[in-house]
């Protein structure tokens, strides 16, 4: 038989540790998210990488097009 | 090549942290005996006075780190004193709400205002607080990093001042970790001491996952202004 004073020390015991580990999960989640941005980031500098790799080739005959919407739709998906 | 040894060390580093704070809490709750006065609620010391530690020496880290900022004007330092002044705050908050916690249960209150320990922590930590509005109120970077530097100097040097003053303080009903009284029992002190690693090591392992995030980030954005120019 457990006493009553040590279950209720136990709560508090599991509740200070359940804290701890609660705001490590938040700044953890937090993290996680910037990271999936930096992701998103990369994605999207890769694509107009290979894209502008694409144009500079053609670039010579004078068919380069749309190049500032490309430059706002990645800005735009880096801050989405 | 760079990267890729920072990433495997921040992986060891990680495993490392795990490993020993998972053997510091076993040692906490399975070897460690159970306190004579307080009872079970003594094993929140094993959390609470190593993050109580750990976020101090971190302020302190942070100090270090804006002296050499200022000293060589390198951003990395900047970046570094900043991080590490985030990770403490983090751990100052998890103190501030374990020990009311614990307070609870063995005093029965959450809050002692009569108490020095408690109070000068919250100082130290609403001290902290300021930091961030104070860092994001200016605009230009060169400006912001030395402001920031100076800040976290003149409060690094408030943290040991304060500990000492409360060291010198007659004591209400805050215990003493160590104390000329004597200290604690070797089985509690060897899991206190392997915490302390683990919690020391938790707080090296965020710093320098942040500092790692951060560096990505800012490679991202100069990449990005390379390739605007170009194209």
């Amino acid at each position: 038989m457990i006493p009553p004073l040590a279950i209720q020390d136990g709560g508090y015991v599991g509740g200070a540790y359940l804290v701890f580990l609660l705001l490590l999960l938040i700044y953890v989640a937090i993290m996680a998210a910037k990271l999936q941005r930096i992701q998103r980031d990369l994605s999207s500098l890769a694509d107009l990488a290979d894209r502008s790799q694409g144009q500079g080739s053609d670039r010579g005959v004078g068919q380069i097009r749309g190049r500032e919407e490309e430059i706002e739709a990645v800005r735009q998906g880096g801050r989405g | 090549m760079a990267g890729a040894f920072q990433s495997i060390t921040l992986r060891r580093l990680a495993a490392a942290t795990v490993v020993v704070m998972g053997a510091g809490y076993a040692l906490a709750f399975l070897y460690a005996p159970q306190d004579a006065v307080e009872g079970f609620i003594q094993k929140v010391f094993y959390l609470h006075v190593p993050l109580a530690i750990v976020s101090l020496v971190g302020f302190m880290v942070a100090a270090v780190h804006a002296i050499r900022h200022l000293r060589t004007g390198d951003p990395k330092h900047d970046a570094r004193s900043y991080v590490s002044i985030h990770i403490s705050v983090i751990f100052g908050i998890a103190v501030l709400l374990t020990g009311a916690i614990w307070a609870k249960g063995a005093w029965g209150i959450w809050w002692e205002w009569r108490e020095p320990t408690l109070v000068s922590f919250l100082i130290v930590i609403l001290l902290y607080a300021t930091y961030y509005p104070l860092r994001y109120a200016i605009e230009d970077r060169d400006r912001q990093a030395r402001y920031s530097s100076v800040f976290a100097i003149t409060a690094g040097a408030f943290v040991p001042l304060n500990f000492l003053a409360v060291r010198l303080a007659q004591p209400l009903i805050h215990p003493r970790t160590f104390s000329s009284s004597g200290g604690l029992p070797g089985s509690m002190l060897l899991a206190f001491l392997v915490c302390l690693a683990g919690v020391a090591l938790l707080w090296v392992t965020l710093v320098w996952f942040e500092l790692d995030a951060k560096k990505a980030s800012g490679n991202l954005k100069r990449i990005r202004r390379a390739l605007e120019a170009t194209t």
